[in-house]
């Protein structure tokens, strides 16, 4: 039988963790409780509830980055004016989890703790270089979310550890940036492949600095610096065509997506290159493939 | 091992022994024997057992009763008890928008917390409320006309632009 503490302070979330054996966090209990549920544990579990916790509420404007509550919601990361003043991208990826009651339970760390290689807020965070923040009773720690992830269902997160924020660091600004998540129907679908990619731009229009990420198409976000490396020095507005496709074969080659029962590897890969080939492509510009229609309702 | 949990369910306060464990549902469902709130699929995919946890749509069968200790819930029960829930429902029963019923109470349960704060929402604004909520009986499209009913400065049904699901 498992047990359910509720936690009113990070120092009592901390100490519960740490003194009790088999301990787990819970957040909005959207990834946990669907779990053991599934497969029950062998053990008796405690679970440590975390979203009651002050200090892992709330979006702030900090000198350095904008600091986001680990157990701050989707729904408030959808609504924010902060988010959508300095992380458009993510605000995007926020609309995209699951249907308003999941919004409302599920939680930005919550995301990040369960590592799927589907995460909607994964991709966005990568390319803006977002930190997280770990304490514990030792003290707290900082790293990159790429670092933190380290595959399906695994992060750097030791026993007794709570994920507190995540740091989005105040970076020059974006001339243009895009989440797009291609599931079987628009709520609560879970990525066939997503996408988050930005362009940073210098005084004549030139790509100074791209940035792109995809989700579902390996075992965390995928990142490809040598596809980024490609596109700089090229006109935002309008790429030379040759570099792009450079950059999109570079993009099929890096990615390592699986079969399952959503989408072959192979309309994956061939999917994560043309969502960097739309994102790229000036909306007007014509042959676009069809492979990376929206999926519509139903 | 049961707590003792304290909530406002409805309007009115409860205290109950239970586990702290024991899923929102069952609590109100088997214990509290309030089964207008449905279980489907028990894993957040359906929508049949949607709750109102203080001001926000929730979802009763991935929350524990420890988690509704000193909170506000109103279920498909309580919603006769306002007048823009009484109005719901009647619009629901009107536009015949019910046919097995067993989504029903989620239904309108997010459709009240889209009235609630929006009173004048587009078929569109409505079809992405009702997006987590699944019926496999109607084609969503009396669903979307009840609660364009319900609405505040509603001139009658609109004709549907398609049927597909939301
Ligand atoms: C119907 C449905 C639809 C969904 N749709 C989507 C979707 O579209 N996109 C998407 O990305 N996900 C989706 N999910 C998955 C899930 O909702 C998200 O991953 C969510 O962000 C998890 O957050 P949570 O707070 O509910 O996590 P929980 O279930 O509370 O926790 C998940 C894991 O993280 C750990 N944990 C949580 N918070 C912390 C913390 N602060 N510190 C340390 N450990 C912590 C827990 O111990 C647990 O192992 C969906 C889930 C459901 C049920």
């Amino acid at each position: 039988m498992t047990r359910f503490h509720a936690a009113h302070s990070l120092t009592e979330a901390l100490a519960l963790l740490h003194e009790e054996t088999d301990t787990r966090p819970m957040a909005g209990g959207t990834d946990i409780l669907v779990r053991m549920r599934r497969s029950p544990p062998a053990v008796p579990l405690t679970l440590i509830g975390i979203e009651g916790v002050p200090e892992l509420q709330g979006i702030r404007e900090e000198p350095s980055w904008l600091s986001i509550g680990a157990a701050t919601p989707f729904a408030a990361i959808a609504a924010s004016p902060l988010i959508a003043a300095h992380a458009p991208l993510l605000q995007d990826a926020a609309r995209a989890v699951g249907a308003p009651a999941i919004r409302n339970m599920a939680t930005l760390g919550g995301n990040l703790c369960t590592a799927s290689p589907a995460g909607d807020s994964l991709p966005p965070l990568y390319v803006l270089d977002a930190e997280v923040e770990l304490a514990s009773k030792a003290g707290r720690r900082r790293m990159a979310v790429s670092d933190f992830i380290l595959g399906p269902g695994e992060t750097q997160l030791e026993p007794g550890e709570i994920l507190c924020r995540v740091l989005v660091p105040h970076a020059p600004p974006i001339a243009r940036c895009q989440f797009e998540k291609v599931g079987r129907r628009r709520s609560l679908a879970i990525a066939v492949a997503s996408f988050a990619g930005l362009l940073r731009v210098d005084g004549a229009g030139r790509i100074a600095g791209a940035r792109f990420a995809f989700g579902s198409v390996g075992p965390a976000a995928v990142t490809v610096p040598e596809a980024e490396a490609l596109l700089r020095g090229q006109l935002a507005v309008q790429p030379d065509p040759a570099a792009v496709e450079r950059a999109v074969l570079a993009v099929c080659a890096t990615v390592r997506p699986i079969d399952d029962l959503r989408a072959s590897a192979s309309y994956r890969r061939a999917l994560a290159g043309n969502l960097l080939r739309r994102f790229l492509s000036p909306p007007s510009s014509p042959g676009l493939n069809a492979a990376t229609g929206h999926a519509s309702h139903g | 091992m049961s707590t003792d949990i304290e909530f406002e369910l409805n309007g009115k306060p409860v205290r109950i022994a239970t586990p702290e464990t024991r899923r929102a549902i069952d609590l109100l469902r088997e214990d509290l024997h309030l089964t207008g709130s449905k279980e489907g699929c028990g894993a957040g995919e359906c929508g049949a057992c949607a709750v109102l946890i203080g001001d926000e749509i929730r979802l009763a069968c991935l929350m524990l009763a420890g988690q509704l200790a000193g909170r506000r819930v109103t279920t498909i029960e309580g919603l006769p008890h306002s007048a823009l829930g009484a109005r719901l429902l009647r619009a629901f029963a009107e536009a015949g928008a019910v046919q097995c019923g067993y989504c029903i109470p989620g239904m309108e349960m997010a459709a009240f917390d889209l009235l609630r704060r929006e009173p004048d929402p587009s078929r569109e604004r409505i079809r992405e409320a009702l997006s987590g909520n699944l019926c496999r009986c109607t084609g969503y499209v009396k669903i979307v006309d009840a609660v364009r009913l319900a609405a505040a400065g509603d001139a009658g049904p609109e004709s549907p632009p398609d049927g597909a699901a939301a």
